[in-house]
């Protein structure tokens, strides 16, 4: 009885053996996934956020939905190639293609002054050392962390009754989040621009510029419009009249942007983009974006691109900001998802972008 | 009589390198593809030429395997074992390559760029910029990892089998060489 008891012990003991190396992978497996942690903020959680906060639209981008296609180059004058090697920032033209968008993920939505703009641009030097950005006309971040980003889309969903945000949920989330206060009052006294092209875009995010030695620069940068900012002024009742303007500009003349390096001076929050800059930083013109094309998105090059921030050149690292990796895990999710399905045509299509005969005429 | 020849030192070391970067690659895998975490970005930088590492190895292994025969599996083993056994490393393998090189073709199709090492060494594209394709690979390439997953978990289970329950000799021959 006794050797047999023994036996069946043994044997037990080898069959967990056997089963318990894969099941602590499986464990291991499923835990790195997320599928452990509900609570942990996932791609998926924050693009659901995304599509209740500001929409969404199949086969188009889950963010800034509402854009068009721009090309052009970019002139590094060499300025900032001391802080860094990125060859992007050398004496030297690089192609660029781009693109003007509207926040939030509906692409047909209406034009208006108080939504933000962004441009997008991806610069690609020859030696295949590309620098993509998405930047926008907002000064600063509204909040620090992919939690509080995610948080915000569901606190500025709109009410299914009235179409807005449910005013009290706003609240209710600024009131949880007092320290994103001046972030949220200096987004909402922006100067707005009449349009796309006299606007000015930021990084938001930092950036490590690093040199030749290996020393590392924090920075921001702005992409400041050469043309001058005209005020947002009174404009025809016309759906799509910020697209408009872009396209009548662009087929005028060239649109020129300095690109303003700014560097983070002792008191600059590094890892932190809703916070604001000290004017007093050092700045360095590295060059001029010169766009001189324009592409609806059915046709345009900017459409197969994702424009990740975290696709730098040599030369330009990452900060620690926490809403960079969000970004590029989540744009990239955007464009696989985008990717596989089948968009309608964008609202900006290709007839709109054509140069029109009567602006023909008054070009020659 | 339990005695099963030992794998050639090539074999085994190949086999247990792998065996840890191909478990690594699975979890920072599954880890990078839903985090929107500080360590998204260092888990995608480590997930290339980790990827790429394993491709050029499974390559080198596959030229030893068939260089190199495995040593016969213990006579007295049922059929549907030894089919089972064939048909997974034919699997392991087969997907050891493939993974590498649908990573590689979707992140080209993606029009992204392929740093290794940092940002000085690029991959080339291997596939047009396509974004159809793209999404098609990156779909791929999720399926085909759930795939490697499950018959790695398998592979597992039926090496403890051998070693704790049929006790046949198979698990030590890749663990070290038996004493003549």
């Amino acid at each position: 009885m006794k050797t047999n008891a023994h036996a069946t012990l043994a044997s037990i003991l080898r069959w967990l053996g056997v089963v318990a190396l894969p099941a602590v992978l499986m464990l291991s497996f499923l835990w790195a996934g997320g599928w452990l942690t509900p609570s942990r903020l996932t791609q998926a959680a924050m693009l659901d956020a995304l599509q209740k906060g500001g929409g969404m639209q199949s086969g188009f981008r889950r963010n800034h939905a509402k854009g068009i296609c721009v090309t052009g180059w970019f002139d590094g004058n060499g300025n900032a190639s001391i802080l860094s090697t990125a060859t992007v920032l050398q004496k030297a033209r690089v192609p660029v293609i781009g693109r003007f968008a509207l926040a939030g993920g509906l692409p047909y939505q209406a034009d208006a002054p108080g939504k933000v703009r962004s441009m997008a641009l991806r610069l690609s030097p020859s030696d295949g050392q590309e620098w993509r950005m998405g930047i926008n006309d907002i000064p600063v971040f509204p909040v620090g962390t992919p939690q509080e980003f995610h948080d915000l889309q569901l606190a500025a969903r709109p009410d299914p009754t009235t179409g807005k945000p449910d005013p009290a949920r706003m609240r209710a989330f600024l009131t949880g989040h007092p320290w994103l206060q001046p972030a949220m009052v200096q987004i909402g006294q922006r100067t707005v621009s009449s349009g796309f092209g006299d606007d000015t875009y930021y990084s938001l995010d930092s950036f490590l510029l690093v040199a030749e030695g290996g020393t590392k620069t924090a920075i921001r940068w702005a992409m400041v419009p050469v043309q001058p900012a005209v005020p947002d002024g009174s404009h025809a009742n016309d759906h799509d009249y910020l697209f408009h303007q872009i396209i009548d500009d662009i087929h005028a003349h060239p649109l020129q942007w300095r690109l303003m390096v700014t560097l983070a001076s002792k008191d600059d929050a590094i890892d932190n983009p809703s916070k604001e800059w000290s004017q007093d930083d050092r700045q360095i013109d590295a060059g001029t974006l010169t766009l001189t094309g324009i592409e609806s998105e059915e046709n345009g090059a900017c459409t197969g691109i994702t424009f990740d921030p975290l696709v730098l050149p040599k030369g330009i690292m990452p900060s620690a900001d926490p809403i960079l990796p969000a970004r590029s895990a989540v744009y990239m999710r955007s464009f696989y998802l985008r990717s596989g399905e089948h968009p309608t045509a964008p609202a900006i299509s290709h007839e709109m972008t054509i140069p029109s005969a009567n602006a023909k005429d008054k070009k020659s | 009589m339990k005695t099963v020849a030992s794998f050639a030192l090539p074999s085994r070391v190949l086999h247990w390198v792998m065996a840890v970067m191909i478990l690594a690659m699975l979890l920072i895998g599954v880890s990078m593809a839903s985090t929107v975490g500080a360590d998204y970005d260092r888990l995608v930088a480590l997930h290339r030429p980790l990827g790429s590492a394993i491709l050029v190895l499974a390559i080198l292994r596959l030229g030893n395997r068939l260089h190199t025969p495995p040593p016969p599996l213990p006579r007295d083993l049922p059929p549907v074992m030894k089919l089972g056994a064939h048909a997974s490393h034919v699997l392991l393998y087969a997907l050891m390559i493939a993974l590498p090189l649908v990573g590689w073709g979707m992140l080209s199709a993606g029009a992204y760029p392929i740093p290794l090492l940092g940002q000085s060494v690029l991959l080339p594209p291997i596939l047009p910029h396509d974004p159809m394709l793209w999404a098609w690979l990156r779909w791929t390439h999720t399926v085909l990892a759930f795939l490697l997953f499950g018959v790695v978990l398998a592979h597992i289970a039926a090496a403890l089998f051998h070693g704790l329950i049929r006790r046949d000799g198979v698990l030590r021959s890749m663990l070290w060489r038996e004493k003549p």
